[in-house]
């Protein structure tokens, strides 16, 4: 049957819930109203509102009492009505459940997943279109996660749900109901710190994550048929454990590689995969390591603005264009 | 006084003359191990910073005492006491504080950060405050799971300027969870005083506006501190929502070990140092017809005696190896975690 991306989030919950009656969901809007972009559509109804708790607008709650139920072995899902207001939790994830089973010796878990609407694109402005995966990939004692396709916004959840430490679920906003997909009815789950090959080439790899996949696969179209180039596309899915074999094995493959993702250039996950590649994969390169993400700006609101600072398809296929003739 | 008398069923009250003893015995123990601590700080065996409770035994022992097994404790960086009277083995909290292998943390993490949840107390981090919306989340699990038990929550009058500590109490007052506030008002957040910390005299007034009751009481007087407790646990537990009690008290020490707390005055801490929580329940005992100075000298045997046998297990046991550094960090072998 085919469901949108965001259909995909719901039906995760939904499952989950029903699976397990340790599952439950919490945030701002998440029950009357189904969330601000509908994600717990329904769940209300559902599983009644001991399960689908509406809060405060209190990040910091939100995320802490999820730390303090998970500790005693519940499973909440928390929802950050955008990730951009995920820096007001930012000390419960990093300081509070990250490290929470290591100062606790081992003797503690905190199974907990974070939602984060994240991502550009839709005329957010600054404080509706961050991408902040980065401030938690160097964090240790968390997973983090970045679906790009319907299946895996599916897969992923349910592995993260089901998962014994913190995870922060970066959901792309844009992709919410402009992705769709058939998907297998009843339950599977995507395994956690593995990336997935979306595309074979030899000519040279695109490594990206989230909302700028579909771009690439397009630009990746484009150059096929407009400069016969062959380009691999690998979609990393997991930030945090990432997938390191799978980076250097397209990078050894092809010897060049265009990383591409929304985040901004300075800092953002690319300058790791870079630096991956770098540290283990130089002797096999024919060409730098190229990044394309967005600009070191904020995420500026007027249409001319956004589309200067944001990646797109066009920027990613004059990108590999001149990664191709280097 | 043996530990047996400790023990209690759930809902059974204690036979109050014997467990009067107890809780002199713990409060003893407190300040014997606090004492020890800042000795050992000293010497150099316990490195990292020490915040010590002295002088604010009373409130340990008066809010744990009454506490039931499952129950959940998020102490404060000062509130060592929260650990024994919850029956955390002295030798691993003295471990812990060493960074040795055995402590509640395997040397991960310093002082009091390390927790203990088998026996209900949540090791915090250094973010004060940040702990209050945990135990609300603890209450949660307890409502949800029809359990019929509370989470505590410990802040001081500092902690209490953080925006954490509104947001926990103002989740709790809507769900009208089961959770206990425990304010220790110490009257320095550091070597900030008080007046420079909030325009009202009283922690205890913000409850109201939460839409539960705050109590003020003597932190240093153990009877004040326990009956109080008591009384307001048996609401919480029966399902009337959270409470708050505020322990007016005052720590002997400074902020941590390093700090002479030059910015108190020397007054101050000569009238507070009268109010101290030991002898004032030695009077108490007193009064009830005890033979203190024989109970003083049999407790303080005894405390030596665990003191002892704890820093000498501490000190005998070894440091974790280098490359455990690495370990604790996820679940030893998450099922989703599979590799290709």
């Amino acid at each position: 049957m085919e469901i949108t991306y965001i259909q995909g989030i719901n039906q995760a919950l939904r499952e989950e819930m029903q699976r397990d009656e340790n599952v439950f969901v919490m945030g701002e809007d998440v029950g009357e109203l189904g969330g601000a972009f509908k994600a717990t559509d329904g769940l209300l109804a559902a599983f009644g509102e001991e399960r689908v708790i509406d809060t405060p607008i209190a990040e910091a709650l939100i995320v802490g009492a999820g730390v303090g139920a998970a500790v005693l072995g519940m499973r909440p899902v928390v929802e950050m009505q955008f990730a951009d207001f995920i820096s007001c939790a930012f000390d419960q994830i990093v300081n509070m459940a990250a490290t929470l089973r290591y100062r606790h010796g081992g003797h503690a878990s905190c199974p907990l997943v974070i939602r984060a609407p994240s991502g550009a694109g839709v005329h957010g402005a600054l404080f509706h279109s961050q991408n902040p995966e980065a401030w938690f990939t160097r964090v240790p004692g968390l997973k983090v996660l970045a679906p790009a396709t319907v299946y895996d916004a599916k897969g992923l959840l349910k592995a993260a749900i089901r998962d014994d430490d913190p995870v922060v679920y970066f959901e792309h906003k844009r992709l919410y109901r402009s992705l769709k997909d058939d998907i297998p009815e009843g339950d599977f789950v995507v395994p956690i710190g593995v990336a997935e090959l979306r595309q074979e080439g030899t000519d040279l790899s695109i490594i990206t994550y989230g909302g700028t996949l579909n771009q690439c696969l397009d630009a990746v179209r484009i150059v096929a048929k407009e400069d016969r180039l062959s380009v691999e596309v690998l979609d990393l899915r997991t930030l945090l454990p990432v997938d390191r074999e799978a980076i250097l094995k397209t990078a050894r493959k092809t010897g060049k590689v265009l990383v591409v993702h929304e985040d901004r250039l300075t800092g953002g996950f690319g300058a790791e995969v870079a630096a991956i590649i770098a540290e283990h994969a130089f002797e096999d390169l024919d060409a730098p390591v190229r990044r394309l993400a967005a600009l070191d700006a904020h995420t500026a609101f007027s249409p001319p603005l956004e589309e200067y600072i944001l990646p797109n398809t066009n920027k990613i296929v004059d990108a590999i264009r001149s990664l191709a003739a280097y | 006084m043996p530990e047996a008398q400790t023990k209690r069923e759930a809902g059974e009250t204690a036979p109050r003359v014997e467990y009067e003893l107890q809780l002199y015995y713990w409060m003893k123990l407190i300040r014997a191990f606090e004492e020890r601590v800042s000795r050992l700080h000293r010497q150099n065996k316990i490195f990292g910073g020490v915040y010590s409770g002295a002088g604010q035994e009373a409130i340990c022992t008066g809010i744990c005492a009454p506490l039931q097994p499952g129950d959940f404790v998020a102490p404060l960086h000062r509130d060592l006491g929260v650990f024994l009277v919850r029956g955390v083995e002295p030798g691993r909290l003295m471990a812990q504080l060493m960074g040795k292998e055995p402590g509640l943390s395997r040397g991960k993490d310093s002082f009091l950060h390390g927790g203990d949840l088998e026996r209900g107390v949540f090791g915090s981090t250094s973010m004060l405050g940040s702990s209050l919306p945990v135990a609300v989340g603890a209450a949660l699990k307890f409502r949800m799971k029809r359990e019929n038990l509370i989470a505590v929550a410990f802040f001081g009058e500092g902690t209490s300027s953080r925006g954490d500590v509104h947001e926990a109490m103002n989740f709790a007052g809507v769900h009208k969870l089961p959770v206990l506030f425990v304010c220790e008002n110490n009257r320095y957040a550091y070597s900030t005083p008080l007046e420079k910390q909030m325009a009202i005299d009283d922690v205890a007034d913000r409850a109201a506006a939460y839409g539960f009751a705050g109590h003020v009481v003597s932190g240093n007087d153990l009877l004040a501190v326990f009956d109080l407790t008591e009384r307001v646990t048996k609401r919480i537990r029966a399902g009337g929502g959270p409470e708050m009690i505020e322990c007016k008290t005052y720590r002997f020490h400074g902020h941590s070990e390093h700090d002479a707390a030059l910015y108190r005055d020397k007054d101050e801490l000569l009238q507070w140092e009268s109010r101290d929580p030991i002898p004032l329940y030695e009077f108490y005992l007193e009064k009830r017809g005890h033979d203190v100075k024989r109970i003083r000298d049999e407790t303080d045997a005894r405390t030596h005696q665990v003191l002892q046998a704890a820093v000498e297990f501490a000190e005998q046991s070894p440091y974790p190896k280098p490359e455990e550094a690495l370990e604790d960090l996820y679940a030893a072998s998450p099922s989703t975690d599979g590799r290709r």
